[in-house]
């Protein structure tokens, strides 16, 4: 599947700006740089003793929650806060309900909220898509995760943890590894890397939970862990989504560790300075060892605290999208 | 329109900012330059004072008050302060002081970080246009300019002045 450019309209405003952030599908090297560019900025902020900048004040960031979730809500809570928005979290329980009648109630009554932002999570794929077609033209979507589809922050928050690690993109090996099939992370971080220039992106997993088409993406595909893991940079690990796994795709998890955990002795097949990440929350002794998630290579800590400042990267830049979008149309109906 | 030379208007500078923090009894100040000129001319002040004093970076982006109608401005550099802000004696160093909407913005940056116990504001120039009241302590000159007209700062090395004239539709 090559990268759908038909979706880009939605996201960029008539300059190329970012005006919601729904994939990376379509965005440019310079769009994601310039987003983990200004993380970097944010992440200074997080070191201060207020650690707060005005930027959103007054504005309302309202996060709509259908699937749960811990660390995406908080992290998106916590970024809104610091850059000043009032924010308001709503934990929307997926229903039988015909989906579409549902999103689209949901929606008319946070646009009686005056909200000038969404963030969205949803179990089905295209969800905030969905959102920001029928949402008001003002009001700014972000994506916290759709389905299987993409979770554009996690791979922008994953990209900046390899960028402050392991310095430019280019010359790295990076293997992704695990539950490909069911990982919207894992889409996210394939399309970024390609993005930025990532030369060498390998993806591990057993046959049944690799997806159709993955060589679209320009990764090498391995299903011998021992083989895909020499020599790289950068290990993502990814969780067994044991919620999302309908019975069949695996004999049981104990064969699943056995084969693709990542233990001491498989990370030393890894370049000696290898860093370990994983989107949280992992499960211990199912894809990976503890010794491993706590040990000096890992980065996974480090990777919830570059998620707030990506979240205000990207908060900050969709609202002043929008902002731009609105001057556009003004000066355009002069 | 004859501009002033920049290294002629800092070593007057020089020497207007010793005789300030004289007579304000400040020993130890902190120096810090607003990103970009305002880095270059603490730069300049600093090492005419050959005392070896660190820099402190202030980059105001999270702070304008323009930015529901201007935006975020996209090349946006952390602020880089190597020196503590509680109780310490600032000397805040801009190029250009317009409407002193850019200084407001760095007061409040700076309380953020904490609570000093003064700030000095110098600037290279001054164009009389000021909107808040904000005047700087040392000011290497004031220079009124048609409203046509813009000033920036080139540099680090040499630092010069250049007049850029707006474009009719800008104004």
């Amino acid at each position: 599947m090559t990268p759908t450019y038909a979706k880009r309209p939605l996201q960029l405003n008539d300059h190329g700006q970012l005006r919601h952030f729904l994939s990376l599908d379509g965005l440019s090297n310079a769009l994601l740089t310039e987003i983990l560019d200004t993380a970097d900025s944010f992440l200074e902020v997080g070191n201060r003793s207020v650690k707060k900048v005005p930027l959103l004040r007054g504005k309302t960031v309202c996060n709509v929650f259908f699937e749960n979730s811990t660390r995406t809500r908080t992290t998106f809570e916590l970024a809104a806060k610091r850059l000043s928005a009032d924010v308001i979290t709503l934990n929307v329980s997926t229903s039988s309900t015909s989906k579409g009648e549902t999103l689209t109630d949901t929606l008319r009554n946070l646009e009686a909220m005056a909200a000038d932002m969404f963030v969205v999570r949803h179990a089905d794929s295209g969800a905030a898509h969905f959102i920001a077609e029928h949402v008001s033209p003002d009001v700014a979507v972000i994506n916290g995760g759709d389905g299987r589809h993409a979770h554009p922050t996690q791979g922008m928050l994953d990209m900046l943890t390899i960028r402050r690690h392991k310095g430019a993109f280019e010359p790295l090996s990076v293997a992704i590894v695990g539950d490909i099939l069911h990982s919207r992370v894992a889409r996210s971080n394939m399309l970024a890397l390609r993005t930025l220039g990532c030369r060498d992106v390998r993806v591990i997993g057993p046959k049944t939970l690799l997806p159709v088409g993955l060589e679209q993406y320009g990764v090498r595909v391995f299903t011998d862990m021992n083989e895909g893991l020499r020599d790289v940079d950068v290990v993502i690990m990814l969780r067994l989504q044991r919620e999302r796994m309908q019975g069949g795709l695996l004999p049981s998890e104990g064969e699943f560790y056995r084969l693709y955990g990542l233990t001491t002795q498989r990370l030393a097949l890894a370049k000696p300075d290898a860093i370990v990440m994983h989107p949280g929350p992992i499960n211990r002794g199912v894809e990976i060892e503890s010794a491993v998630a706590d040990g000096p290579h890992s980065v996974i800590l480090n990777q919830v605290t570059y998620g707030i400042a990506i979240r205000m990267a990207v908060l900050s830049m969709a609202m002043s999208g929008q902002t731009a979008q609105r001057q556009i149309a003004a000066e355009e109906a002069k | 329109m004859n501009l002033p030379d920049p290294q002629r208007l800092l070593a007057d500078m020089h020497q207007a900012l010793n005789t300030h923090l004289r007579l304000k009894r400040i020993d130890t100040p902190r120096f810090i330059g607003i990103r970009t000129g305002g880095v270059w001319v603490a730069d300049a002040l600093i090492a005419a004072r050959r005392l070896d004093e660190p820099l402190g970076v202030l980059d105001v982006s999270f702070y304008r008050d323009d930015f529901t109608q201007n935006g975020l401005h996209p090349q946006v550099q952390p602020s880089e302060l190597p020196f503590e802000i509680e109780g310490q004696h600032l000397v805040l160093v801009d190029d250009v002081l317009m409407t002193g909407r850019t200084t407001r913005a760095a007061l409040n940056e700076l309380f953020d970080y904490g609570r000093p116990a003064s700030v000095t504001l110098v600037c290279l120039l001054d164009l009389n246009a000021r909107e808040l009241p904000i005047r700087p302590d040392v000011v290497g000159a004031t220079l009124p300019l048609s409203p046509d007209q813009r000033i920036k700062l080139t540099g680090p090395r040499p630092l010069a002045l250049e007049l850029q004239a707006l474009a009719p539709a800008d104004h």
